[in-house]
């Protein structure tokens, strides 16, 4: 049996020793969190659905077609049957046929499995600008004649493609939710850690009005300033308006979560050390201080997104928040309020389905990253 | 000798509670301090914990402001200058002279910092040197304190206690300063290292030409690197004297109960006599008239709870007391406590 020898000149040579970044050291505990790991792909997909809204979306979120009110999901279907029993690969959707229900007088649409229409994928189609500068003439999906239905998640009552607005509305209602922490972050991390770094009066006040802003009841607080907004601003106006009324409470809570980082910071012996080295405030803060608790405040950031979109979502159903021309996840829930929809068209509810999806990934996600920013705070 | 830095009738009062509405009571921490320190020594500073003694060394290097009194810095070759009434900027420089080693070596070193940037952090501060310089003295400074140059690049985490002790000590030295103030500098590791982290402040002490102020609650090892002890009391210096002096024949009650705590190895030579410190120390914000080690006393006399007694040398010698019966009680020493020699 051999036996490893190590050569002198081996031994000698300096011991290369593998160093791991705290990074490192979290993306590694992160990597162990599976259910943290699955949400981080999902929001992930979700946040790329939403960059690429114009060239996945099959049609134009706002084109409508009075032929096909209310169609119902069509499917996608990848193989076709030929008439001698074999199969082949042939992505398609079915046509419809109309139906007139005798008692009701209503003409209801079912699908067809005897009409095939073939879709193509990286199909041409008119010239646009991907995200607003790229220009593209491809689209994802398509299907080759004008005037063929393609409504693989059906039409809402105007004869729009859900599935495009669906996608555009993913754009608005993430997006929202992002701009909203920002800007949240950016006013509790400055009002936060000045309380928390100089603490006295200023640290008081603070606490005394964040305890204020949050016992107001939300709803009606939001529903308050978004009804005080003009009814002549532009989609994009009211956008921001309600981008800055969710981070009007949003905030509150991290400013809470970075003041209380400063105050447990502040009196650890490695930050007496710097005052004692003659560091100035901003050297303290920024480079002994904050290094210790970004991923913390990357975590808080993740856990409030989901509240923003909810947020948001709620105010658009309720009417209140964005506007008709704009597609958000909350204008598109709010077509589907009456009775008859949720009997005749329930495939409406589907941006229900993507909000929840969506929260529980970044909940997790968030949970996720807490976790492996610190392992001990469990 | 020349004097390196003189305490001049500190007090340093803490408001507690106190808000919106009333006014808190007030806790005095430190009474009326006097002390020196000389050029080269080694002053301890010891007593139980709440005395005061972690309290006055951060009103020296300022980490505290002070309520009243002074602290008269006496650098070599300059002027005489009062540290408590100089403000962020102006103190800056004397920052370089009277550097800090901290208790816990967990905390005092910052987890997300490599070692090298830590030592090197005050160096940077000061801007004194930077590139090829700034690496070469923080390896030299690591190297002083037993850290091998390949180990500067791990965060503190991947050090043993005694590692990250030697790591702060090295963060102290960077500067080349005049004073250091060890608070309980060896009180958080094991016995054995903290032997071999005393030898080597003993050592550095000779390399560099410094004068430490050593904070402990430990006899023992006051006893092993101290050339002079303050024992404090309820904010109120109650001794001062050259170690072995005081050792041998303390000259207050209170230095006698803290000897007799003194454990002793040699089960030969325990005398069977423990009488162990009795009693409670005072709140702080409670403090009792008269002698503030009247309450726990056993030689206190009317006189004690009624008048205060100075701190005063005894018979003209080094030794100094606070007690109003120094010169005649004939207090117990603590001749078997261990000595210097056993390095």
């Amino acid at each position: 049996m051999a036996v490893e020898t190590i050569s002198p000149a081996e031994a000698a040579a300096p011991r290369k020793v593998r160093r791991e970044s705290q990074l490192a050291l979290m993306w590694r505990r992160f990597r162990q969190h599976q259910l943290a790991v699955v949400s981080l792909w999902l929001v992930i997909i979700f946040y790329l659905i939403a960059a690429l809204a114009e060239f996945l979306a099959p049609t134009d979120p706002s084109a409508y077609s009075a032929r096909f009110t209310y169609a119902p999901p069509q499917g996608l279907h990848l193989f076709l049957q030929n008439e001698d029993g074999g199969w082949s690969f042939q992505p398609h959707v079915n046509g419809y046929k109309s139906e007139v229900d005798p008692q009701a007088m209503r003409r209801t649409f079912v699908v067809d499995p005897e009409v095939v229409i073939p879709v193509r994928f990286f199909a041409p189609s008119e010239p646009y600008l991907l995200a607003g500068f790229i220009p593209m003439s491809v689209k994802l999906m398509g299907v080759e004649g004008p005037r063929d239905p393609f409504y693989i998640l059906g039409a809402d009552r105007l004869g729009r493609d859900l599935l495009s607005r669906l996608i555009h509305g993913t754009r608005i209602s993430l997006s929202i939710g992002l701009a909203g922490v920002t800007l949240s972050l950016f006013f509790g991390i400055i009002i936060g850690g000045f309380a928390g770094f100089y603490g006295g009066w200023f640290d008081s006040a603070v606490m005394r009005v964040v305890e204020f802003i949050r016992s107001m009841p939300t709803i009606p607080l939001w529903l308050g300033l978004a009804a005080a907004l003009p009814k002549d601003w532009t989609a994009l106006q009211t956008y921001f308006a309600i981008t800055i009324i969710l981070s009007l409470i949003g905030w509150t809570e991290l400013a809470r979560v970075v003041r209380g980082r400063f105050l447990s910071l502040r009196t650890e012996d490695f930050v007496t050390a710097a005052q004692l080295d003659g560091a100035s405030d901003w050297r303290i803060i920024t480079r002994h201080m904050v290094p210790s608790f970004t991923s913390h405040i990357i975590a808080a950031a993740t856990l409030a997104i989901p509240g923003m979109i909810l947020a948001e979502t709620a105010l658009s159903f309720l009417g209140l928040g964005l506007q008709a021309p704009i597609v958000s996840w909350g204008t598109l829930l709010q077509e589907a309020q009456n009775i008859r929809t949720l009997a005749t068209a329930p495939w409406l509810l589907a941006p229900g389905i993507c909000v929840v999806v969506i929260i529980l990934a970044l909940n997790f996600f968030g949970d996720g990253l807490r976790d492996a920013a610190d392992p001990h705070g469990r | 000798m020349t004097t390196l830095l003189s305490v001049e009738n500190l007090s340093k009062v803490f408001t507690l509670g106190g808000g919106l509405f009333g006014k808190g009571r007030d806790l005095v921490a430190l009474n009326d301090i006097n002390l020196t320190v000389e050029q080269g020594e080694t002053l301890a500073i010891v007593g139980e914990s709440g005395c005061g003694k972690t309290t006055l060394g951060r009103c020296i290097i300022k980490a505290l402001s002070v309520t009243s009194g002074h602290v008269r810095y006496h650098p070599e070759g300059g002027e005489t200058v009062d540290l408590t009434t100089l403000n962020k900027r102006e103190i800056k420089p004397f920052r370089r002279d009277i550097r800090m080693i901290f208790q816990d070596p967990m905390s005092s070193l910052n987890p997300n910092m490599r070692v090298f940037d830590i030592v090197a952090e005050p160096l940077r501060i000061h801007k004194l040197l930077r590139g090829k310089d700034l690496e070469a003295r923080v390896y030299d400074t690591l190297a002083k304190v037993g850290i091998a140059a390949d180990a500067a690049g791990r965060y503190p985490h991947a050090f043993s206690g005694g590692q990250r002790q030697r790591i702060g000590i090295a963060r102290a030295l960077v500067l080349d300063p005049r004073l250091v103030i060890a608070d309980e500098a060896v009180s958080a590791l094991d016995v054995s290292i903290q032997a071999q982290v005393l030898n080597l402040l003993d050592d550095l002490k000779a390399d560099f030409g410094l004068t430490y102020i050593f904070i402990s609650h430990d006899l023992g090892v006051v006893n092993y690197i101290a050339d002079r002890v303050v024992v404090m009391y309820l904010g109120h210096v109650v001794e001062n004297a050259p170690t072995e002096m005081l050792f041998e024949r303390p000259r207050h009650p209170y230095t006698e109960m803290l000897l007799e705590a003194l454990p002793i190895a040699d089960p030969t030579r325990r005398k069977g006599r423990r009488t162990e410190l009795k009693g409670e120390i005072p709140y702080l914000g409670n403090r009792p008239q008269g002698c503030p080690f009247h309450t726990r006393c056993k030689y206190a006399q009317d006189r004690c709870r009624s008048e205060k007694p100075a701190l005063h040398a005894i018979n003209g010698t080094a030794q100094q007391a606070a007690c109003h019966f120094a010169e005649t009680l004939e207090l117990t020493g603590a001749y078997d406590a261990p000595q210097k020699a056993i390095a």
